[in-house]
């Protein structure tokens, strides 16, 4: 069973749809003790951090002892911003520190190239470090709508990337532990796959 | 880079169990092009990028059939969808997001009421806030007879761009390029830009309207209103500057269907996702 955290974000339905799609048994929870006894646990997100963080606070300990047994665990868009270590939209807010590194702005100097943000819209991956999410996807479109973006100190965890006047890191892997900033519910097909792909791991 | 978004738009009457999806032009005749539901999936496996579902009867007891719509949609619909429509509170946002949908479009509520835009984006965030507004030119012979609007040259003279309400049945008198502003400022993470003057024309969208309005911010432009064939989105990408192009009846009645357009724009070297 795939636990999907509810602690007051917005669309969760999507993502459980998602999973339902590609064949998974899965609920929205937000009882600590389901999350406790999930095979999987999904950590979706949207809005900001600082709140994000605030929201979480009662679920931080169960999140941590997830993944640090190596149970699967994915993070989704803010979701995978929590996993580090601080962010400059709620600078002084402790992140979930999965991973070490922070989360920056897109520089304001982007709007001068007519780069808009938030970075809204389909953006194609580039793929970095092998990863089990994206086995047998290529270099897709997936969907992001995010305005910040992770830089984790250890490169080797991203495992794909896309080019928006920067360079952005699109999704994370390590072991188990997996966090896309795209929306693999939003992204079709591909999208789709890789929900797919984190089922098979379990 | 991102890829230029291709948005089917059903506007939808709730009156009717499951709705339908019905074409006006200008706003006033209408055709059923089938249910909100299954068009919805159909676009969705031509390649369509987003979805998005207006209300045109918008009435508060409609609130839940919509909201039915877009479960049933998302079940398997897997790219964003948008909801417009009734939408006046942010507990409207919050139950529309709820049932599935990723962002809300707002016209005439956040005209009477500017702090939504403020109150939606702090609850659900700027991204699903998106600001519907239709726009009708206003010509002057001389930019001096409108001191106080964004006045711009266009090929047939100068004008500025009134927002309308209700649908397209009032006037405001608001200047369309500020007020697109104002909401940038409040919160607002896209602008669902119609032309009243080409809405259901088929003659192409209004590019002096959609380059002006997307230059002038830094968040997204969907150009809407007048597209009769790809080479219109074409030109709503190159000369309008849009960032995303919304087409209802060339997908209704396949004239053109999604996949159609995306080869077109592909072959014309404009980035799409396919």
């Amino acid at each position: 069973m795939i636990t999907i955290i509810d602690y007051g974000s917005g669309n969760l339905k999507s993502i459980k749809n998602g999973f339902l799609k590609v064949g998974a048994e899965v609920s929205i929870s937000s009882n600590v003790d389901e999350m406790r006894d999930a095979e999987a646990l999904v950590l979706p997100g949207v809005g900001a951090f600082g709140n994000a963080m605030t929201q979480l606070k009662e679920y931080r300990e169960v999140i941590n002892k997830h993944v640090e047994d190596e149970k699967p665990f994915l993070g989704v868009c803010l979701g995978l911003q929590v996993l580090f270590g601080e962010s400059q939209e709620s600078p002084g807010v402790e992140g979930l520190g999965v991973f070490e590194g922070d989360v920056l702005h897109f520089p304001d100097s982007m709007k001068a190239q007519g780069l808009k943000i938030p970075h809204m819209g389909w953006n194609k991956l580039q793929m970095e470090n092998p990863c089990p999410l994206f086995e047998g996807v290529g270099p897709e479109y997936m969907y992001f709508v995010h305005s910040y973006y992770v830089n984790p100190s250890d490169r080797n965890i991203i495992a794909a990337t896309v080019d928006y006047g920067v360079e952005v890191p699109a999704a994370v892997c390590r072991g188990n532990t997996f966090a896309t900033q795209f929306h693999p519910e939003k992204s079709g097909e591909p999208g789709l796959k890789i929900l797919k792909n984190f089922v098979e791991l379990i | 880079m991102l890829a230029k978004r291709i948005i089917p738009c059903l506007d939808c009457d709730l009156q009717v169990p499951h709705g339908r999806v019905v074409k006006g032009v200008e706003f006033k005749q209408i055709r059923y092009a089938g249910e909100p539901v299954e068009l919805a999936t159909r676009y969705y496996e031509d390649g369509a990028d987003e979805i998005v579902f207006l209300d045109i009867t918008a009435s508060h007891e409609r609130r839940e059939t919509m909201a039915d719509v877009i479960k049933a949609t998302t079940e398997n619909v897997f790219v964003p969808i948008c909801v417009g429509g009734g939408i006046r509170k942010p507990a409207d946002y919050v139950n529309m997001l709820r049932a599935g949908a990723d962002k809300c479009s707002t016209n005439t509520a956040a005209i009477h009421n500017p702090d939504l835009i403020n109150e939606a984006s702090k609850v659900v965030g700027s991204q699903a806030c998106v600001i519907g507004i239709d726009a009708k030119r206003r010509y002057v012979s001389d930019p001096k007879d409108a001191p106080d609007k964004t006045v711009i040259a266009t090929e047939k003279g100068y004008c500025w761009f009134d927002c309308s309400i209700y649908g397209g049945r009032e006037f405001t008198g608001i200047d369309a390029l500020k007020w697109a502003s104002e909401c940038q400022g409040r919160g607002a993470g896209e602008i669902l830009l119609t032309s009243m003057d080409r809405d259901g024309t088929k003659d192409g969208y209004d590019l002096e309207l959609t380059r002006a309005m997307s230059e002038n911010l830094d968040i997204p432009v969907i150009a809407s209103g007048g597209v009769g064939n790809p080479e219109h989105i074409y030109e709503a990408f190159t000369k309008g500057k849009a960032d995303a192009a919304l087409a209802a009846s060339i997908f209704h009645f396949n004239e053109y269907p999604v996949y159609v357009v995306k080869d077109y724009l592909k072959e014309k070297g404009v980035e799409v996702r396919i």
